[in-house]
């Protein structure tokens, strides 16, 4: 069987498996978030918290509970980090210095998991399993409460009442993020993932001599990593690394992981405005993006195109033989259309347009299928805007799921799609312009500009992957990067949530014969399009001047 | 809002947060340390290969298999009565931690334009050619494969694809006075397939066909 066969038969395996858990899982979330009782650790989590889980909050509210929680977790991964060399249990590495440890706590609370330290020589068991893999859970399980706040805002009428945040917190954590990833790590060791506590120990080498290896609770993180689309390797190689990646097995299992929450939440939102067609015209414009780009990559990556790969006769640098280019192919746009930003494979070595997938994918917002929460927030106001450009053809009121989009509401979609772009090209341009950051690169010519344009994209949107020549660990990097992870996170959080109250508040308009159908396949074309010409516009001269012109040169 | 009101808020999102930590943080891993321990302790301690009771190394860490490194070389070179694995050039170095000699994974994220990479993969192939031909057997350059000049992602690949593998088999047979086709058998045993026969790509692991190798020497 040829590679490429095995390649396209892989992704074919996956839709499958999605296909197959999309509806338990999707209407188990959908209970999660509507059921009124409480598991009896819930209720004693409630007590330990002093929250009241049924008191119902306006989006303001919501929005002090995210950002309370978040806040309180940046400080406390910083200061855990910064004394990291007194604990016990950090194997003897040291405290982090200021800039790294504000970058990394701004990464790992906003979901990026962006990484400017190399995991196994400078962070202990209590950061990475107490710390780092804490927010891990946490920051995935506040991204969907922001998405299910949304999809109550279409749910509910004359109220502007969202839901309680911490009641979403904790059962997003208890009930959906635990017990999967409980099974996704035993699954993982079963691969071959480590999961000890043996610290750094030798190991015996075949001539002689002995390696050295830093031993801690990989699979558990390695679990948590794929499926809360956070991304932060344990080792530097990620999810490259054989301990953490041992086999095709486990490179199929992860790339599921990453994507089955994503997905599934289409479900979840059917079922939470009734009508589970609604979910499916969104999950089906998230997977015609996410084929066709994988396609794409899969086709580039096979051709191989560019000077020292042609040399080679192949595209295998920066990618392990137990995956080939296939395994490689398929994480590599997972990973970037999701906020995932783990990697099995290095995206500084992928083709010029390999490459250029990679950022084009983040470019789009991460929403097909996106962050796990955050892919669907996004997508519904991709949802909104082509609704109203949609409204705007046929010179009538947009209404979406029975809400009307009038002036508020469309102002609070433009800003959630203006503020990223913003982030990524500015602090893009200031980087380029200054005479220090640049002397960070790696490559040189427009690979070089790539790398920088990558870090933005990469911090800006909370993927968290990079073109990793770039040396980040400086204190112009580990600040604006980190700049950029925050601002990109809670900015739009900010918009989501006053979205999701205007819309509450509004009573039902009926549907009429006018009504545009939005669970029909030319909705999702449209959808479609809409995203791809607000990405394209936004992003194509700085995509030109990187990954385009490195294509097309070689 | 208030300043007592934000400090009540910020509490609370402190209690959620130590309270997750507990359950998240300690919990949740030394529970599914206690089930990996139990159910796969091989596995969950890195899979570590034994020769003669000896530790080899671990079926999923790749190594070097080079000579003793030479009074004013920089580089060692193979050992070329081994098989040998894919090039590691993005390997990291111990800037953060000296008291450690920690083996430190990593990619050299060159791209396919970069110069550096060019001569890495030029030389590389030049190498492969060169060691691997013998009076018997010439190695044209068209049959090296491209795992064999290449760095992988996380700079420890354990495998090599079987192209590369046999294209070894001459060389090692020579150097360690083996019939060629004894040793192409032993490379055959190692292949393993994809899983379910699409699953992954064909490899073989490098440290268990030394291993095999060592025995067949003695």
């Amino acid at each position: 069987m040829s590679s490429v066969l095995a390649g396209v038969l892989q992704l074919l395996a996956l839709v499958v498996a999605l296909g197959l858990v999309y509806r338990p899982l999707g209407d188990h979330m959908a209970r999660v978030y509507s059921s009124p009782g409480h598991l009896r650790v819930e209720k004693w989590i409630y007590k330990a918290v002093g929250a009241h889980p049924d008191a119902e909050m306006r989006w303001p509210a919501y929005l002090r509970g995210v950002l309370a929680f978040s806040a309180v977790s940046v400080l406390f991964l910083y200061l855990l980090q910064r004394v990291q060399g007194g604990l016990p249990g950090s194997l003897g590495f040291a405290s982090i210095d200021p800039d790294q440890a504000f970058n990394t706590a701004a990464s790992f609370v906003s979901n990026t998991n962006w990484q400017s330290y190399y995991g196994e020589q400078a962070m202990g068991h209590v950061v990475q399993t107490g710390g780092l893999a804490v927010q891990n859970f946490v920051s995935a399980a506040v991204g969907m409460a922001v998405a299910v706040a949304l999809v109550r805002g279409f749910a509910r009428s004359r109220t502007g009442e969202l839901g309680n945040f911490w009641a979403d917190l904790v059962r997003g954590t208890v009930r959906i993020l635990l017990p999967v990833s409980v099974i996704g790590a035993i699954v993982l060791v079963a691969c071959g993932a480590i999961q000890n506590f043996a610290g750094i120990h030798e190991v015996g080498q075949f001539l002689g001599g002995s390696q050295q290896w830093n031993g801690g609770a990989v699979a558990s993180q390695e679990a948590i990593k794929e499926l809360g689309t956070n991304g932060g390797g344990y080792f530097n190689a990620n999810s490259a690394h054989p301990f953490e990646n041992p086999s095709p097995v486990s490179n199929l299992f992860e790339i599921f992981l990453i994507l089955v929450i994503p997905l599934a939440l289409t479900r979840t939102f059917g079922r939470m405005v009734g009508s589970v067609k609604q979910g499916y015209a969104i999950l089906a414009t998230m997977a015609a993006i996410w084929l066709g780009f994988t396609a794409l990559m899969m086709w580039t990556e096979f051709a191989h195109h560019g000077p020292a790969f042609d040399i080679a006769g192949g595209a295998m640098e920066g990618k392990e033989t137990r995956f080939g280019i296939g395994g490689s192919s398929i994480f590599a746009v997972a990973t970037t259309l999701t906020s995932t930003g783990a990697v099995n494979s290095f995206h500084s070595s992928f083709t010029g347009f390999g490459g250029g997938i990679t950022m084009l994918g983040m470019q789009l917002g991460e929403i097909a299928p996106g962050g796990v929460g955050s892919g669907l927030y996004g997508m519904l106001v991709m949802a909104v805007i082509a609704v109203f450009i949609a409204g705007l053809m046929v010179g009538r009121t947009p209404e979406y799921l029975g809400k009307k989009l009038g002036s508020r509401e469309i102002k609070f979609a433009a800003s959630y799609i203006l503020i990223t772009p913003a982030l990524v090209l500015c602090f893009t341009a200031a980087a380029m312009a200054l005479p220090t950051p640049g002397n960070s690169m790696t490559n040189s010519g427009p690979h070089g500009f790539s790398e920088i344009l990558y870090a933005y994209t990469s911090a800006g949107n909370n993927n968290g992957s990079a073109f990793a020549g770039l040396n980040a660990d400086t204190q112009w990097f580990n600040t604006t990067t980190g700049l950029a992870m925050l601002l990109g996170r809670f900015l739009p959080m900010v918009f989501v949530l006053a979205l999701a109250g205007a819309l509450a508040e509004q009573r039902p308009v009926p549907e009429t014969a006018g009504t545009l159908r939005t669970h029909k396949p030319l909705f999702a074309g449209l959808l479609v399009g809409t995203i791809l010409i607000v990405t394209g516009l936004t992003y194509f001269p700085a995509l030109a001047l990187g990954p385009l012109a490195e294509g097309l040169a070689s | 809002m208030n300043i007592g009101g934000t400090a009540r808020l910020l509490g609370a999102g402190l209690r959620a947060l130590l309270v997750l930590t507990v359950l998240c943080g300690v919990l949740y891993p030394l529970a599914v340390t206690g089930v990996a321990q139990g159910l796969f302790p091989h596995r969950a301690n890195g899979s570590v290969v034994r020769q003669d009771g000896k530790a080899v190394g671990s079926s999923l860490i790749g190594q070097r298999y080079d000579l003793p490194l030479k009074e004013g070389q920089e580089t060692p070179e193979p050992d070329l009565l081994w098989f040998q694995p894919r090039p590691s050039n993005g390997l990291g170095s111990n800037s953060v931690n000296t008291q450690y000699k920690l083996i430190l994974s990593g990619a050299t994220n060159r791209s396919g334009d970069n110069e550096d990479l060019i001569k890495w993969v030029t030389d590389a192939k030049a190498a492969v050619v060169k060691d691997n031909s013998t009076p018997a057997y010439r190695v044209s350059p068209s049959q090296v494969p491209p795992d064999a000049v290449t760095s992988s992602g996380s700079g420890l690949d354990p495998d090599i694809s079987p192209a590369y593998a046999r294209l070894q088999a001459h060389r090692v047979a020579e150097r360690n006075h083996l019939p060629v086709e004894q040793v192409e058998k032993l490379v055959e045993d190692h292949v393993q397939q994809r899983v379910l026969g699409f699953v992954g790509e064909p490899r073989v692991n490098v440290l268990a066909l030394n291993t095999a190798l060592r025995e067949l020497t003695g």
